[in-house]
């Protein structure tokens, strides 16, 4: 990836960043550590000439790459590069899990346009995207099925079920990534239930599986690539990152899971994620 | 909707997952979207015929209910449609929070069976012998649940709940039961099936009660006691319409089934009673008891299904009527 391209994905995270703060802070609540961790691979995968192939004027296009998103909690996220990527307008952010909206905390496939399957109770979207992915094979469909899920999450057994079939399967069309921040709602995975070394587990299952820097897009973009070359085999990529990864309260601190986030809060994580967007802005030239 | 019920009460002469498997086949070969997944148990369910006809519709998981149930999710919302099958009790229970989130609450258009119902599952025991699982589906708003009776009722429903879209269960007898219905009768979901009418009670049965219900009907007409019997074959939505005609017209209920009567059908026809018209009822079937080992007709003896558990008890609702 060019210095250019590296640096437009930057700060095409970082809008993301600043729309989820924007999105938790209109309730003044939510989960936004799992949440501002997956910032630079949603860019890469959903920036213009990103890695996803979608149309925002019609989210269940036939030959889009779809997206399944298992730790559903991390909503947000994808609500905030939807909504930039004009699946739905901006404002609508602002309805996060007020009553009637279109956008409740953990993902919903009929609520959400662009949102490809519900998901919240963990280790649940690996199954379903393991199912999305044998039918489009069934069709004999090239489209990518992309799946997340979370280092938490991973210590639910369904996640191995699926690990098990997918590589029995032979599902070169699934390229997963986990969300590897070390930290769960109690603590840090390492103290609770360590996952070890997460990508030879799933060498082991017998998946692809390598290492990326998850807040590099460069990183990020050539390991879906090698991912893609990838025949008979799923693949996992494990995205090393930093859960609440963009505001300095936030980044790395047990506690981000789910919290409050007030409007001098939010303003104070938009002004360090503006002088982000500057640096990078100044990079790219 | 017109039945007509065989003239004696025996058994079928095919067991029902070799029907099962013959209606399958029949069903894909006409809808291309048709997936059947399983658990390791094709071969207990006689399902090998469908899996060398359509091996590349055909997934075997493995031993992963949970996993089985949120691929057959993933499939529906490719537009295909999957008929999962495994034991009621690990359908039912390992997978019960898949069905609730991948398939029911995500509005998918998955269809699960569940087999070897209550003391059917026999010689697997207790640990095998699910006596809750039409409870546990009847819990999830918009889950369909079904009983086949016999083959000919079998066959209607694998290929009706194909043309619904939605979340269908569906427990399944793997192996003989009593033919209760002639070739050409009609069904409706959500309709029970008149069998007998009678005007001094209603057997309101399921499944492998239904039987024992027609037997304790006729042996109530001998001493003079007329009794109506419906088959509720669909445990929800259920047929409040013909639950509050029974009460109406025969003013005493009880309803039989091989299942806890607490969350059962016992529960759901209670719940339509004292909403609408109570009277008095009894209730056959599990009570609130695990299951055991035993072949099936000791284990109907011992659980209190058979018909003359089910005539002492339209009795005893008979004679509360007057108190």
């Amino acid at each position: 990836m060019d210095k250019r391209t590296w640096c437009e994905r930057k700060i095409f995270a970082k809008r993301i960043q600043k729309e989820i703060f924007r999105t938790i802070a209109s309730l003044g609540v939510g989960h936004l550590g799992g949440a501002l961790s997956l910032a630079d691979l949603l860019s890469v995968l959903y920036s213009d000439g990103g890695a996803l192939k979608h149309d925002p004027k019609n989210p269940r296009w036939k030959d889009r790459d779809w997206l399944i998103c298992s730790k559903g909690h991390a909503g947000p996220a994808l609500y905030a590069t939807l909504a930039l990527r004009g699946y739905f307008p901006l404002e609508e952010l602002d309805t996060l899990n007020k009553p009637h909206t279109n956008l409740p905390s953990h993902c919903d496939r009929n609520l959400t346009p662009g949102i490809d399957m519900t998901t919240g109770s963990l280790g649940q979207g690996a199954s379903t995207a393991c199912g999305i992915a044998l039918a489009h094979r069934m069709n004999g469909a090239s489209n990518t099925i992309y799946l997340i899920i979370g280092d938490g999450e991973a210590q639910e057994g369904q996640v191995w079920e699926m690990a098990l079939l997918a590589a029995q399967k032979k599902l070169d069309n699934l390229i997963a990534f986990i969300d590897y921040n070390h930290m769960q709602i109690d603590g840090t995975t390492d103290e609770i239930n360590s996952l070890g070394d997460v990508a030879q587990k799933f060498r082991e299952f017998g998946w692809f599986s390598v290492e990326a820097d998850g807040h590099d897009p460069g990183a990020l973009q050539a390991a879906i690539d090698l991912a893609k070359t990838v025949k008979e085999k799923p693949s996992m990529i494990v995205m090393k990152t930093v859960k609440g990864e963009g505001w300095s309260k936030s980044a790395g601190a047990v506690g981000s899971h789910s919290r409050n986030v007030s409007k001098e809060e939010m303003e104070e994580a938009s002004a360090e994620i503006d002088i982000a967007i500057a640096k990078y802005r100044e990079e790219a030239k | 909707m017109s039945v007509t019920t065989a003239k004696e009460l025996k058994y079928e002469a095919t067991e029902m997952r070799a029907a099962f498997c013959e209606s399958m086949i029949e069903l894909a070969e006409k809808n291309e979207d048709i997936v059947v997944l399983d658990a390791d148990l094709m071969s207990a369910m006689g399902m090998k015929p469908f899996q060398s006809r359509f091996p590349d519709r055909t997934i075997d998981v493995g031993i992963q209910e949970a996993n089985m149930v949120g691929v057959a999710a993933g499939l529906s919302a490719v537009g295909k449609i999957p008929y999962a099958h495994t034991f009621g009790t690990f359908m039912t229970r390992r997978a019960a929070d898949q069905i609730f989130m991948s398939a029911a609450y995500a509005k998918a258009n998955v269809k699960l069976i569940g087999s070897d119902p209550g003391v059917t599952a026999s010689l697997n025991g207790g640990t095998h012998m699910p006596f809750e699982d039409m409870g546990i589906m009847r819990l999830y708003p918009t889950v369909t649940v079904l009983e086949p009776t016999d083959i000919t009722l079998l066959k209607f429903l694998v290929k009706e709940i194909s043309d619904i879209y939605g979340v269908f269960y569906m427990r399944l007898v793997r192996k003989l039961v009593t033919k209760v219905y002639e070739e050409g009768s009609t069904f409706e979901i959500g309709k029970a099936n008149l069998l007998r009418d009678g005007g001094d009670a209603t057997i309101i049965s399921s499944g492998y009660c239904v039987a024992e219900a027609l037997k304790a009907a006729d042996a109530l007409a001998r001493e003079n006691i007329s009794v109506r019997v419906l088959d509720m074959f669909t445990w929800k939505p259920i047929d409040a319409d013909a639950i509050k005609r029974a009460a109406a017209d025969t003013g005493a209920i009880v309803t039989a089934e091989n299942h806890n009567t607490i969350g059962g059908l016992g529960s759901a026809v209670a719940e339509v009673l004292v909403k609408t018209r109570p009277v008095p009822a009894e209730m056959i079937g599990s009570q609130d008891r695990f299951g055991q080992v035993g072949p099936t007709d000791f284990l109907a003896e011992e659980y209190g299904l058979t018909a003359p558990h089910i005539a002492e008890a339209v009795k005893k609702a008979v004679a509360r009527k007057t108190q």
